[in-house]
């Protein structure tokens, strides 16, 4: 990693790959025809980096303490966020909820559709084809994969985000928690709670 | 008894074409190949599923994709498919499903 840094300090030479060169491209020419300009460009860019998971996790640590809460999220997820403070631009938002009966997992079969103001970037794996492909073909065996082995006894769902809605999934409150603050609930929900392909453990938190 | 689509999720104040399905009525994606920038998986088309959710009335992404305004919208719905019809020989559970957004022009009704 260090090496790595070091190496991009100095500016080492790398040309442009292919889909480089055409964002580089396409953005020059939305800024020179005056549709955006580079400090849109770049307060977008910085308002994406400085989103991630533990907006997220906040919503459904909320909704674990609060039965209201939880009802209007997946009632209407985007109002419910608002009402929370959250600034979630141009997202509509369904929240799929665990129960011991039912899992959910979360994909994009066509491109990588993902609730970015509350998750942050997807990670690579959730663009990847091979997740793509597989998830909605044998989800139970690219969540063994993840390490998370469904019961039997429970039916999974695949909610594919193929248009407007975005998928947060709403993981199930796990035991041993009791008593706990907001702020610790939410160090246990991680990204991949979130997406269905983990399910917070109590024993990840001191 | 499917019940009646009163209201969408996420309300929109597009000009639209009228709501046809109510949730819990039974669908069929249309089997189609068109040309473009369609939305529709290609592992979808042709199989029946069930209105879960009436999401609202957006712009049709194929007309959006060539630089029109996707107007009149069209309804959005989720649909619920049985994995084991989608996917012959899927090993999980019998109930188990797989939901996908589909607009209204991708479907018709299936008789029952």
């Amino acid at each position: 990693m260090s090496q790595r840094g070091k190496q991009d300090e100095l500016g080492e030479y790398r040309p442009l790959s292919y889909f480089q060169l055409m964002e580089v491209s396409l953005r020059e020419l939305l800024v020179e025809k005056g549709i955006v300009s580079d400090a849109e460009v770049q307060a977008t860019l910085e308002d994406m980096r400085a989103r991630g998971p533990d907006t997220g996790a906040r919503v459904v640590a909320r909704a674990w303490v609060d039965a209201d809460f939880k009802a209007r999220l997946l009632e209407n997820g985007t109002r419910a966020c608002e009402a929370f403070g959250l600034d979630v631009p141009a997202l509509r938002l369904v929240v799929v909820e665990n129960t011991p009966q039912v899992h959910n997992v979360i994909v994009c079969t066509l491109c990588s559709c993902y609730p970015r103001m509350l998750l942050g970037l997807p990670p690579d794996w959730y663009k990847s084809s091979h997740y793509r492909s597989r998830v909605v073909r044998e989800p139970r065996a690219v969540l063994a994969e993840f390490g998370l082995r469904l019961p039997d006894a429970v039916q999974l769902r695949v909610h594919d985000s193929t248009a407007d809605m975005r998928y947060l999934v709403l993981p199930m409150r796990p035991a041993g928690t009791a008593g706990w603050s907001e702020a610790r609930l939410a160090s246990i929900v991680t990204r991949d709670c979130m997406i269905g392909v983990a399910v917070p453990e109590s024993s990840g938190s001191e | 008894m499917p019940q009646v689509a009163a209201r969408p999720q996420y309300p929109t104040d597009h000009p639209s074409v009228p709501v046809r399905f109510a949730v819990g009525e039974r669908v069929r994606v249309r089997k189609t190949y068109p040309l473009g920038h369609i939305r529709t998986p290609y592992y979808i088309r042709g199989h029946s599923g069930v209105i879960e959710r009436y999401c609202g009335n957006f712009p049709v992404p194929e007309e959006l994709a060539q630089m029109r305004s996707g107007l009149p919208a069209q309804p959005l719905y989720r649909v619920r498919f049985l994995q084991r019809e989608v996917w012959p020989d899927y090993h999980g559970r019998a109930d188990d499903v797989i939901e996908v957004e589909i607009f209204q022009h991708w479907l018709e009704a299936v008789k029952t």
